[in-house]
């Protein structure tokens, strides 16, 4: 199958919480009006949702741009924050730095990135300590979307 | 089961959302944490959580979920109310702990 060509990118601020999730609001829609198989469009917004909420949590300020093209859905997450100086331990499902704020609200379970790889089917994260971090997470339909939630590579 | 049987049977308040009241809930989940829910739970279920933010919103209207119910006594916040009534997601509310409406919603036979 094959998804009609879109690409946007979408600010997300740095602290504020009640604005996140639009973007992931807005490509479920867009996913949908198009026909994209449920399942598929379940996992970019979850992803999508997700980064948001990692950049709005630990950043200042970054985006998520998606780019739809063909079977594939692209989403990059840049952020301008403090970076990440040990992947490996950011990766552990539960393991996080999110402040009490964040927590309060039942973010900051240390579930982002898990739920992230959990839903897409290639998944690469980079960070520089005291820049930023990049997520790139790649989805792609298939005719037995079931399987791919098994996915996630690093 | 209906979401309006589910509403009769535990007395709970339809804040917003009345156009949902018809939808089949297919399971539930019961959780705090935004993350855990995005994960687990799936579209038509029924959501158990005393968070009040409007993110609750969000991750109900992500998910395609049947409804919110906001236990424990739990105020939901003038934006979550706005927002539910914009994407026409169901709040409910209830004085009830979210045990004892987890309880009593496994006990119709939402599994």
């Amino acid at each position: 199958m094959a998804l009609r060509h879109f690409s946007r990118s979408y600010p997300v601020l740095g602290g504020a919480y009640y604005l996140a999730g639009r973007a992931a609001s807005d490509l479920k829609r867009r996913l949908a009006e198009q026909e994209c198989p449920a399942e598929l469009t379940r996992r970019v917004a979850i992803a999508a949702y997700e980064a948001e909420m990692n950049i709005c949590i630990h950043a200042i300020a970054g985006e998520v741009e998606a780019v739809v093209e063909g079977e594939e859905i692209r989403l990059v997450a840049n952020d301008r924050g403090p970076g990440i100086p040990d992947l490996a331990r950011a990766l552990a499902p539960g393991f996080s730095t999110a402040p009490e704020k964040a927590r309060a609200l039942g973010f900051g379970a240390g579930l982002g990135f898990t739920n992230m790889q959990r839903c897409a089917d290639e998944f690469t994260l980079c960070s520089q300590v005291g820049r930023g971090t990049r997520v790139e997470l790649v989805f792609v339909a298939r005719p037995e979307p079931a399987e791919s939630e098994k996915g996630g590579r690093q | 089961m209906r979401l309006a049987e589910i509403v009769d049977a535990l007395g709970l308040q339809v804040r917003t959302g009345q156009e949902s009241l018809s939808r089949e809930v297919t399971g539930g989940c019961v959780s705090d944490l935004l993350s855990y829910t995005m994960a687990n739970a799936r579209a038509g279920n029924i959501w158990i959580t005393i968070q009040v933010h409007p993110n609750i919103v969000g991750v109900a209207d992500l998910l395609d979920l049947a409804g919110v119910v906001v236990a424990g006594g739990q105020e939901p916040e003038k934006g979550t109310l706005e927002k539910a009534s914009e994407q026409g997601v169901a709040i409910l509310t209830t004085g009830e702990t979210a045990f004892g409406v987890a309880g009593r919603i496994y006990g119709l036979g939402v599994r």
